[in-house]
C-alpha cells in the first residue's frame, strides 16, 4: 500500500526535480524541438553568479530576511496561542480575528494589501500616514544596506519588501497560533497542576514544562517557517513583483514564465540553488532533531 | 480594446498559471514528442470548437466568398476566448467563405503554452505582430505567406513591414490594432486655453503651464513594469528613429551608446512633470487622475477608456481625446507610432495549405473585419478600406493616425526577446524612474545582461 504513494512521490517530485537539475546545465527555449537542446555546462550558473549576481544575491538576502522575520512571527503566534489558551474573555473572537487571514491564499492577501492598504493614491495606510504619501509598493530604496567584499551590488532591505513583510506577518502569525493552540490543548492538565504545586512561576512553568511538551509542534513549526520563507512567491507575484522584492521563487518563474518562457536553463539554475537551500536546511534540521531525541 | 484587456489580464494572471507552465515543460521533457502530440490533440478537442460552413452565419455581407469555397476545410487556432471576440471572430471567418474549424483556447493558456502549441498547431493560428512573430518565422515554425500579401488591398506599408520577418517575407496577416498616444481631456484643454503640442519644446512648455495651473501634467504608472515601456519606445523612435529602435530591440546595439543615454537624458527633462512615484502605481490608478482632472495628459494605449464605466462615466469617455507624441528630432518628425497589432500566422506545414492561405487572405479582407466590427466594435480595423461608419471619434482618429504612420512599432515586450524585456529592460526603466541619476550604472547593467541573450 505504501508503494502507490511512493511511486507518485517519485514520479511527481523526484523525477521533475532531477530533470530541473539536468535542464539547468542546458540551453533550451522551450520552443525548438527537444533535440535542439544544447549542453552548456556550468554557463547558466556562471551567468547567475556573475552578471545576474545583483538579482541572485538580492533574492537570497530577502529569503534570509524572511527566515528571520517569520521566526519572530512564529514566536508571536506562540505567545498569542498561549494567551488565548487561558480562556480569557472573548478568546473565540480573538481566535477568529487572528485566524481569518489564514483562510485567504497569500495571492488574495497580496491583492488586499496592494489595493486597499498600500496603494499610494487610495490606500488606507497612506490615508492614515502622517506626512506625505509613501509609495509602499514601488519604493525600492533600501532601509539599510551593507557591502560584501566579494559582491558588487550592496545588499539590503528595501522599503517595499519591509511593507511586504507586514502583509506576510498578518497571515503567518495566525497560522502558527492555530497550530500552537491545538498543541496546547493536548498538554496534560496534570503537568500544569504539578508545576503550580511545585511553585513554578508562569515563565518557569512555560519554559520548563509546557514548551518542552510541545516538542512535536515545535518541529513542525520550525520546518514550516523555514520552508515558507524559502519558497515565498505568491504574495510577491500578486503584487506584480515590485522592485527590490525578488526572492528565489520569483527568479525561477520569471525565467520560465510567460508568452516566451524562453530561458528554461536559467530558471532551472535558479531552481537548483533554491532546491539545495531547502534540502540543506531540512537535512541539517532533521539530523539534529533525531540526534537529540536519541540521547 | 478587448484584446488589450485580455493582454493586461494575462499579465496579471500570469502568476496563477506559472505552475501549469512549469509542469508542462517538465512533461515535455519526459515524454518528448508523444506528449507534445497529446497536447495537440487536446487543442483539437477543445470544447469551444465550432464549425463555420461557408457564408452561413449572420454577418457575412458581400464577398468574393463563392469563388473561394473550393479549397476544402481548414483549421484555425484562436485565443479569442471571451464571448464577444469569439463571436466576432466566428463572424469574420464566416465572411471569408472558407470552411473552417475554429479551436478556441483560453487566452492565458494559449499565450503561455504557445511555444509547445506551435509545434503541433492548427493550419492558421492567432498571434501578435512583432519580434515574437519574427522569432517564430526565423525558426521555421510558421509559414511564408508572401503570396497572400500580393493580394491584400487596403493594407498600408506600415502593416506590411509589421507583418514581415527578418528575411523580408511576410508571415502575418493583421486584423486590428490599438495605438498608444498622449491622451487628454478636451474640456481641460478648452477651459484653460491649452493647445496641442507638436514639438518637444511645446510639450515641455505645456507641462510648465499645467504645473503652474495646479494640474499634474503627466499621469505616470509603472506597476508591472510595462506601462513606462511605452514612453521609452516613443522617445527612442522620436530621438533615434524607428530603424535604430528595431536594431536596439534586436540586440544589435550597445545600451551604453550615447544614443541610448540621450533617450534617458531627454526623458529626465519631463520626469519633474510626472505624478510622483510611478513604480507603485497601476495604470488604472493613473487613469483615475485623468478622470478627476487632477492630471492633464497620459501616454497610454487607447484601452484607457475601458477604465471608465460606459454607463456612469460616459461623460469622461466622451471627453477623452489624444494627440500623437510630439516631435523631438525633426529628422524623424512624428513618423512612427506604437500600435500593437493582433492577427494571424500560418503553420509551417498546414494540413490544407490552400485552405489556410485562402482563410488568411479572407481574414485580411474588408469583409472579414467589417463582420468582426459588427459584433465587437471596440477595436480599430487594420484594413484601411474597412467600414468606419460605426466608429466613434477615438476609433476614427486611431485609424487615421496609424494609416498615416510610416512606421508602426508593437511594444517593447513584443518587439524584443520577452524575457529580456521583462527581466532586464523593464527593470532598468523602473530603476531609472526611481533613481534617474544612476542611469550610467543602470545601462551598464542592462548591457552586461543583454550579452547573455542570443536574440535568435
Amino acid at each position: 500500500m505504501v508503494g502507490v504513494p511512493a511511486a507518485l512521490h517519485i514520479g511527481l517530485v523526484w523525477i521533475p526535480a532531477t530533470l530541473t537539475v539536468i535542464l539547468s546545465f542546458t540551453e533550451w527555449d522551450n520552443l525548438a524541438p527537444l533535440s535542439d537542446i544544447r549542453d552548456v555546462g556550468f554557463r547558466n550558473y556562471w551567468f547567475i553568479f556573475t552578471v545576474f549576481e545583483g538579482d541572485l544575491f538580492g533574492a537570497l538576502f530577502n529569503n534570509f530576511v524572511l527566515i528571520f522575520w517569520l521566526t519572530i512571527c512564529s514566536a508571536i503566534g506562540m505567545l498569542f496561542a498561549y494567551l488565548l489558551d487561558k480562556n480569557i474573555r472573548g478568546s473565540r473572537f480573538y481566535q477568529s480575528v487572528y485566524y481569518f487571514p489564514v483562510v485567504l491564499s497569500l495571492a488574495v492577501v497580496g491583492f488586499i494589501w496592494k489595493s486597499t492598504m498600500f496603494s499610494r493614491d487610495r490606500g488606507l495606510l497612506n490615508t492614515l500616514w502622517p506626512g506625505g504619501p509613501i509609495d509602499f509598493v514601488g519604493d525600492g530604496t533600501k532601509i539599510f544596506s551593507f557591502d560584501l567584499p566579494f559582491l558588487d551590488p550592496a545588499l539590503g532591505l528595501s522599503k517595499n519588501f519591509a511593507a511586504l513583510l507586514v502583509a506576510m506577518a498578518w497571515r503567518h502569525i495566525g497560522y502558527i497560533m492555530v497550530m500552537y493552540l491545538a498543541g496546547l490543548k493536548a498538554v496534560d492538565q496534570a503537568l500544569r497542576e504539578a508545576a503550580a504545586i511545585d511553585g513554578c512561576n508562569e515563565w518557569q512553568a512555560f519554559r520548563r514544562v509546557i514548551f518542552p511538551s510541545l516538542k512535536p509542534i515545535n518541529v513542525i513549526v520550525v520546518v514550516i517557517t523555514a520552508i515558507e520563507a524559502l519558497r515565498a512567491y505568491d504574495i510577491i507575484a500578486a503584487l506584480n513583483e515590485p522592485r527590490g522584492t525578488d526572492v528565489m521563487g520569483t527568479l525561477v518563474t520569471k525565467s520560465l514564465l510567460g508568452e516566451g518562457g524562453g530561458r528554461v536553463g536559467f530558471g532551472s539554475a535558479y531552481g537548483v540553488v533554491m532546491l539545495l537551500l531547502c534540502l540543506g536546511f531540512i537535512i541539517w534540521y532533521v539530523i539534529n532533531h533525531y540526534r537529540e531525541s536519541e540521547l | 480594446m478587448t484584446k488589450t484587456a485580455n493582454r493586461l489580464q494575462s499579465l496579471r494572471d500570469s502568476s496563477l498559471s506559472r505552475r501549469n507552465f512549469v509542469i508542462g515543460s517538465g512533461a515535455a521533457a519526459v515524454g518528448g514528442a508523444t506528449l507534445l502530440a497529446a497536447c495537440g490533440d487536446d487543442d483539437e478537442a477543445a470544447p469551444a470548437a465550432t464549425t463555420t460552413a461557408a457564408p452561413a452565419t449572420t454577418a457575412a455581407p458581400t464577398t468574393t466568398a463563392a469563388a473561394e469555397t473550393g479549397v476544402g476545410t481548414t483549421t484555425l487556432g484562436s485565443n479569442y476566448s471571451d464571448e464577444k471576440p469569439r463571436n466576432a471572430l466566428a463572424a469574420a471567418v464566416a465572411a471569408t467563405g472558407v470552411d473552417t474549424i475554429i479551436n478556441t483556447i483560453d487566452h492565458n493558456t494559449y499565450q503561455e503554452n504557445f511555444n509547445t502549441y506551435i509545434q503541433q498547431p492548427d493550419d492558421v493560428v492567432a498571434w501578435f505582430a512583432g519580434y515574437r512573430m519574427r522569432a517564430f518565422a526565423s525558426k521555421g515554425v510558421v509559414g511564408d505567406i508572401s503570396d497572400v500579401w500580393d493580394n491584400l488591398p487596403g493594407m498600408s506599408d506600415g502593416f506590411r513591414s509589421a507583418a514581415s520577418g527578418l528575411d523580408g517575407k511576410q508571415y502575418f496577416v493583421p486584423l486590428y490594432f490599438y495605438p498608444w498616444a498622449v491622451h487628454y481631456r478636451k474640456s481641460v484643454f478648452a477651459d484653460n486655453g491649452y493647445s496641442i503640442p507638436t514639438t518637444w519644446d511645446e510639450f515641455k512648455a505645456l507641462c510648465d503651464t499645467m504645473a503652474a495651473d495646479g494640474i499634474t501634467p503627466l499621469c505616470a504608472a509603472n506597476d508591472g513594469r510595462w506601462p513606462q515601456m511605452g514612453m521609452f519606445d516613443m522617445l527612442n523612435m522620436r530621438i533615434n528613429g524607428y530603424d535604430f529602435h528595431v536594431s536596439l530591440m534586436g540586440g544589435r546595439e550597445n545600451w551604453e551608446d550615447a544614443r541610448v543615454q540621450n533617450i534617458f537624458s531627454t526623458w529626465e527633462e519631463i520626469l519633474p512633470y510626472y505624478q510622483p512615484d510611478p513604480n507603485g502605481r497601476t495604470w488604472q490608478d493613473a487613469a483615475n487622475a485623468l478622470g478627476d482632472k487632477s492630471a492633464g495628459m497620459y501616454l497610454i494605449g487607447t484601452f484607457l477608456t475601458s477604465n471608465f464605466d460606459g454607463d456612469t462615466q460616459a461623460d469622461i469617455i466622451d471627453d477623452i481625446d489624444f494627440f500623437l507624441f510630439p516631435e523631438v528630432d525633426p529628422a524623424y518628425g512624428q513618423d512612427a507610432i506604437e500600435a500593437p497589432i493582433d492577427g494571424f500566422m500560418m503553420a509551417a506545414e498546414p494540413a490544407n495549405e490552400e485552405g489556410a492561405k485562402a482563410l488568411l487572405a479572407g481574414l485580411g479582407s474588408v469583409a472579414a473585419i467589417d463582420a468582426y466590427l459588427s459584433v465587437d466594435p471596440s477595436v480599430v480595423a487594420a484594413n484601411s478600406n474597412a467600414d468606419t461608419s460605426g466608429y466613434n471619434a477615438l476609433q476614427k482618429k486611431s485609424a487615421e493616425a496609424v494609416s498615416s504612420a510610416k512606421f508602426i512599432s508593437q511594444f517593447l515586450d513584443r518587439d524584443t526577446d520577452p524575457d529580456f524585456a521583462a527581466n532586464v529592460a523593464g527593470v532598468g526603466i523602473a530603476d531609472f524612474l526611481a533613481t534617474p541619476g544612476n542611469i550610467g550604472t543602470i545601462l551598464a547593467d542592462v548591457e552586461a545582461k543583454k550579452q547573455t541573450y542570443t536574440f535568435e
